[in-house]
C-alpha cells in the first residue's frame, strides 16, 4: 500500500521536474542555422571544390599521380623553341602546354593530396561547398584555356594509370 | 445561436420567408461559422504545437511560409494535403475506409455546439450539455476504431485496437472527475456550470475546495488519454505501430484525422475550462473589478490555448507509456481517486454548503 502510494508520489513528482527542465529549454536559444541565409564559418582548413589556377600550372603531372580516386585528367604538349618564354607567378618556366586540365568533382574524395605536391602551388582546395548541378556532366570542371598547337596522338601524354 | 437568429431577423424581408428556412437558417449560419472556427482553430494549433515542440527541442520550426515565423505553413500543408492523391488500398474496405475520418471529424465537430465561448456565444446550451459532451467524445472511438479494421492493415488495427481499449477506459474516470462539479453545481447545463463560477478566480472551481482541485487534474490527465496525446499516445505510437490507425490513410482523408485530433484537444481543453477555470468569467475578482471588461469568448478562448499549451509542453516531456502502465494508471490510479474526489466532494456538498 505505501509502495503504491509512494510510486503515486514520484509519478506526479518527475512530471512537474520533466515539465520544468523542458519549461527552461523553452527560453534557451535555438541552435538552428537558418541555413540558405546564414552559414556556419567553416574550419581554416576547410577542404571543397578544387581549383586550378591554370595560368601558374606547369603541366607536371604530380597531382594526377598523387590522386588516389584518379579525377584529374592532364594532357600536355612540349612548347616549341621559338614561342616566348612564360615563367609561373613563383618564376618557374613553363616548359609544357597544358591544354587539357580536368577535375572530375564526383570521383574527388576530397583527400588533398593532389596539392601537396604541386610545385608552383597552383592546384588548391577552396571553401566553395555549394556545387549541386543538374547533369552529371557538369561535375567535370575544365580548367585548361589552350589548344593543342600540334596534331599528336593525345595517348603519348596522358597521365600514366595508377 | 439565438443572437445569430436575432441578426438574421434584422435582414428586410426575412419574417417573409416559409417557416421551415427561418427555423433551419441560423443552425446552417451557426454550423458554419462553427466549421470555419475549428478549421482555422485547428491550423492554428498545428502551428503552435510546430513552434512550441521546435522550441522545446532548441530548434527554430517553420521559419519561412507567410514571413514572420512561417504563420503560414499550417495553410500551405493543408492546401498540400487538399491536392494530394486521395489513396484507398486495395485490400481495404473501400465504404468504411472513406466513413471512417468523417465520424471521426463530426465527433469532434460536434462538441463544439455546447461550448460556452461566452454568455450569449454558445450554439446550443442544453440542458444535458455535459452529459451530450461525453457521449459525442466516444463518437470519435468508433471513427478510430473503424479506421483501423477498414485499412486492412496490422499496424493500423493494432493502433485502432489500443486506441478504442484507452478511450473507452480513461472516459471512465474523467467522467467521474466531471461529477465532482456536477455535485457542486446541480446541473449539467454548460451556462449553469460558468454561471456557478462566476466573480473571479477564487470562485473557480479549481481553488474552491481540494476535491474539485484534484479533480481537475484527474480530469486533465484523463482528457489527454482521450485525445491520445503522449504520454498516453499509443494508438498512434509513431516509433512502434507507423502511425497507428491512420497509417493508411492520405491526402484530405488524413487531413481530416488531423484537424480531428487538434480540434478534440481544443474541445477537451475547453471542457476542463468551463468546469474548473470558470469558463468566460474574469479572472479577477469581482469586489474589484464589478463589470466584465474583457469580451467572454476572449476570455474563454485564452483560457482553452493556456490548457492547450501545458497538453502540448506535456507531450515534449514525457515519455509514452506502456499499455500496461497505461491501464494501470486508468484503473488502479485515476479510478480510485476520481471514486474518492467523488465522495469527498458529495461529503463537502451535504454537510458545508461550499
Amino acid at each position: 500500500m505505501a509502495e503504491y502510494f509512494r510510486d503515486i508520489g514520484r509519478g506526479v513528482v518527475t512530471t512537474f521536474h520533466s515539465m520544468w527542465i523542458t519549461w527552461r529549454h523553452l527560453f534557451t536559444p535555438s541552435v538552428t542555422l537558418q541555413y540558405p541565409t546564414e552559414k556556419m564559418d567553416l574550419p581554416e582548413r576547410a577542404r571543397a571544390r578544387l581549383f586550378n589556377k591554370i595560368e601558374d600550372c606547369i603541366g607536371c603531372g604530380q597531382c594526377v599521380r598523387a590522386c588516389p580516386t584518379d579525377c584529374i585528367h592532364i594532357e600536355t604538349e612540349k612548347r616549341a623553341k621559338d614561342e616566348p618564354e612564360i615563367f609561373a607567378s613563383d618564376g618557374t618556366p613553363i616548359k609544357l602546354r597544358t591544354y587539357v586540365f580536368d577535375i572530375d568533382m564526383t570521383l574527388c574524395c576530397y583527400c588533398s593530396l593532389c596539392t601537396f605536391p604541386c610545385p608552383t602551388h597552383c592546384l588548391v582546395m577552396t571553401k566553395e561547398y555549394e556545387y549541386a548541378v543538374y547533369d552529371k556532366k557538369d561535375h567535370i570542371y575544365h580548367f585548361a584555356v589552350d589548344k593543342p598547337h600540334y596534331a599528336k596522338p593525345a595517348k603519348e601524354h596522358q597521365a600514366p594509370k595508377a | 445561436m439565438e443572437s445569430i437568429r436575432q441578426l438574421l431577423e434584422m435582414i428586410p424581408d426575412y419574417r417573409r420567408l416559409p417557416e421551415i428556412i427561418r427555423s433551419l437558417l441560423p443552425m446552417l449560419v451557426s454550423s458554419i461559422i462553427l466549421l470555419a472556427l475549428v478549421a482555422v482553430l485547428a491550423m492554428f494549433l498545428i502551428w503552435l504545437e510546430r513552434k512550441i515542440s521546435a522550441h522545446m527541442q532548441d530548434r527554430l520550426g517553420p521559419m519561412y511560409v507567410g514571413g514572420w515565423h512561417g504563420w503560414a505553413q499550417s495553410i500551405a500543408d493543408a492546401l498540400k494535403l487538399l491536392l494530394k492523391e486521395d489513396i484507398i488500398p486495395a485490400a481495404a474496405d473501400p465504404l468504411l475506409f472513406k466513413m471512417a475520418p468523417a465520424i471521426v471529424f463530426v465527433g469532434a465537430f460536434s462538441a463544439f455546439v455546447v461550448l460556452p465561448f461566452g454568455a450569449a456565444s454558445i450554439v446550443s446550451d442544453l440542458n444535458i450539455g455535459i452529459l451530450y459532451l461525453i457521449a459525442v467524445a466516444s463518437l470519435g472511438v468508433v471513427g478510430i476504431i473503424m479506421a483501423g479494421w477498414a485499412s486492412n492493415n496490422k499496424y493500423a488495427l493494432y493502433g485502432g485496437m489500443r486506441g478504442a481499449a484507452q478511450i473507452v477506459s480513461y472516459e471512465i474516470p474523467a467522467a467521474i472527475a466531471i461529477m465532482t462539479v456536477i455535485i457542486m453545481v446541480g446541473s449539467l447545463s454548460m451556462q449553469d456550470i460558468v454561471n456557478a463560477q462566476k466573480g473571479g478566480i477564487h470562485r473557480w472551481f479549481i481553488f474552491r475546495n481540494p476535491f474539485t482541485f484534484l479533480g481537475f487534474f484527474v480530469y486533465f490527465t484523463c482528457s489527454l488519454a482521450e485525445v491520445n496525446r503522449t504520454p498516453f499516445d499509443i494508438p498512434e505510437a509513431e516509433s512502434e505501430l507507423v502511425a497507428g490507425y491512420h497509417t493508411e490513410y492520405s491526402g484530405m482523408r488524413f487531413a481530416f484525422f488531423f484537424l480531428a485530433e487538434y480540434a478534440n484537444m481544443f474541445v477537451v481543453a475547453g471542457i476542463a475550462t468551463t468546469l474548473f477555470l470558470g469558463g468566460w468569467t474574469q479572472v479577477l475578482p469581482a469586489q474589484w473589478v464589478p463589470r466584465q471588461l474583457v469580451p467572454g469568448p476572449v476570455i474563454f478562448t485564452l483560457k482553452a490555448l493556456l490548457l492547450v499549451f501545458v497538453q502540448m509542453w506535456l507531450r515534449w516531456s514525457l515519455p509514452r507509456l506502456r499499455v500496461d502502465q497505461l491501464m494501470y494508471v486508468c484503473w488502479k490510479v485515476m479510478l480510485p481517486v476520481a471514486l474518492v474526489l467523488v465522495l469527498g466532494v458529495g461529503f463537502l456538498s451535504v454537510y458545508w454548503k461550499g
